[in-house]
């Protein structure tokens, strides 16, 4: 792998950029590997790389049906917290921003990760109470967090209409400086050309069609591309994941939502920080580029179709233009939908199944993107050593029988 | 933007005037002290979750308030009937394989490549049975 520097753009400025290496190869299926990770986005691609890199498993191939990071991956508003209510959700996604915050250094690729900070709004007394829960919970677990006022939340954010006049006053925020945004995209690219230099193989337009299972253990996969032989399979599919479950004989708890998100015209900076609300119920920041990045909740039926109502779009814009009157004449550019697989009690599945060999890491819902590098290090980890990683273990498919579920709706500032 | 048609009103109303309340003929076990942790946990967790044909409840919100039956499909969202409270839908899961081999053949017939479509009725068929 050709190493990206400061040296290195001008050695190819020298040579009119004719001979930049191809981030990966395209190679072909071989007939068997020692994992086979089903979904080419984030998560899967990181499995892969944290596969290779900590556990030495190289001989990996990652199946994707489209194109690498061409699902939610590339349809989310890219932030990036760790502020969750529960000990198990907390220690999950702080994993994962502790290695968000040296992953542009590890991967020798810039995934222009800034942490700008991130508000969760309060607009009610009972808001500012479940703030307060929240925030002493996060530093008990070690997580940056502040509880600020309406002043301070007027500070932070000067653009913002924090008077007493607006309809739902903001009260105050949790605040929490360690957070913020990352390019979505250069997350997937970063991840698949680390994990292809040590070996891994990518197979793009791969579909699986089916499972191998002979006596309750997972013997390879059926794809559009022939069959491929493998004893041990992660299947990294989010909204996907129920149809393939259902190709294992599989049934997971979850629903397939659209997700919806948009992006204006590009303004000049205007708003340095993630703000968002769950109670007017939108989230927005700035993206480098200049255009407002927002987004808002799920479609309330299941869809598989990548596009949400105009309803939905309808009220978010109504909750930016109630947070900052200042955009109201903002054009927004595009817009777009993702299939989120929601669980009920708004937690991942990371977990072995009733087929051996065969793991799912799904259910991550609307708040995947942050938990990609955490998500795919403990996957990875309990695909090589066959046991669930600690920080993954409570997040078993076993606890929607054992009860032991882990409720982070509206808990965790989770926007649904 | 969905157009619904309430069977207790008996007109087509906009989306906004509907929730959608997930899945529908799910049915209370009839002795809830008598069931397993797994068929409790399956009963309040586990949905169907079918790429392709889905029955589902939905309520009328602003309208009659009244809850009924919708069958649409999951990926073109295309809504196949509505129907009261008790009632049994009478298109399902067969109903959409039968429709996309037809419509298969006749893109064969047309010269056209089918491999794409067959294959999506395939996977809508087995997500239906998930």
């Amino acid at each position: 792998m050709q190493r990206y520097s400061g040296f290195g753009l001008v050695k190819h400025a020298l040579r009119h950029h004719e001979d930049w290496q191809r981030q990966w190869r395209n190679p072909t299926p071989k007939p068997g590997y020692d994992v086979i990770i089903v979904g080419g986005g984030g998560h899967g691609l990181a499995t892969a790389y944290y596969l290779a890199k900590e556990h030495g498993i190289t001989n990996v191939a990652v199946l994707e049906k489209g194109w690498l990071g061409g699902g939610n991956t590339a349809r989310n508003t890219t932030i990036v917290r760790s502020n969750y209510l529960w000990d198990e959700s907390a220690a999950l996604y702080e994993h994962a921003m502790k290695h968000w915050e040296g992953l542009s250094q590890e991967l020798n690729y810039n995934v222009m990760f800034s942490q700008r900070g991130v508000l969760n709004l309060g607009h009610t007394l009972q808001d500012m109470r479940d703030i307060q829960r929240r925030v002493n919970a996060n530093r008990l677990n070690g997580i940056d967090g502040e509880v600020l006022d309406a002043e301070g939340v007027q500070s932070l954010v000067p653009i913002m209409d924090c008077s007493k006049r607006a309809r739902y006053p903001v009260m105050g925020a949790s605040w929490q400086p360690r957070a913020g945004v990352a390019r979505h995209d250069a997350v997937a690219w970063g991840y698949a050309r680390a994990a292809d230099a040590l070996g891994v193989d990518l197979l793009q337009n791969t579909e699986v069609t089916g499972f191998k299972i002979r006596d309750g253990q997972i013997q390879g996969v059926h794809t559009n591309r022939g069959d491929i032989e493998s004893k041990t399979v992660g299947c990294v599919t989010a909204g996907n994941s129920s149809v393939l479950a259902g190709m294992a004989g599989l049934n997971l708890p979850l629903e397939s939502h659209p997700l919806q998100a948009l992006v204006s015209e590009p303004l000049k900076p205007v708003l340095d920080t993630v703000v968002m609300s769950n109670h007017v119920h939108g989230y927005i920041s700035q993206s480098d580029k200049g255009d407002l990045v927002i987004g808002a909740g799920i479609d309330g039926y299941n869809g598989y179709g990548q596009r949400g109502s105009y309803p939905t779009v309808e009220h978010t814009l109504q909750a930016i233009v109630e947070m900052f009157p200042i955009f109201s004449r903002v054009r927004m550019n595009r817009q777009w939908g993702g299939i989120v697989d929601t669980c009920p009690d708004a937690c991942p599945i990371l977990s072995k199944t009733k087929v051996k060999g065969l793991y799912f890491n799904c259910g991550w819902g609307t708040g995947g993107f942050k938990a990609t590098p955490g998500s795919g290090h403990v996957f990875a980890a309990s695909l090589a050593k066959g046991e669930m990683h600690p920080i993954a273990a409570p997040f078993s498919i076993d606890r929607f029988h054992s009860g032991a579920l882990i409720d982070e709706h509206g808990a965790a500032g989770v926007a649904h | 933007m969905f157009h619904i048609y309430c069977p207790y009103c008996e007109e087509l109303r906009e989306e906004e005037e509907f929730h959608p309340k997930g899945q529908a003929h799910i049915a209370r076990p009839e002795e809830p002290d008598a069931c397993s942790d797994e068929e409790w946990g399956d009963y309040l967790f586990f949905r169907d979750n079918p790429r392709g044909i889905h029955h589902e409840m939905w309520l009328h919100a602003v309208g009659c308030r009244k809850f009924f039956n919708i069958t649409r499909n999951t990926v073109s969202y295309e809504i196949l009937e509505t129907y009261r409270m008790g009632e049994q839908p009478t298109v399902g899961a067969e109903h959409l394989a039968r429709e996309e081999k037809t419509a298969s053949v006749q893109a064969a017939e047309g010269g056209q490549q089918t491999v794409g479509a067959s294959d999506a009725a395939l996977a809508s068929v087995k997500g239906a049975q998930a």
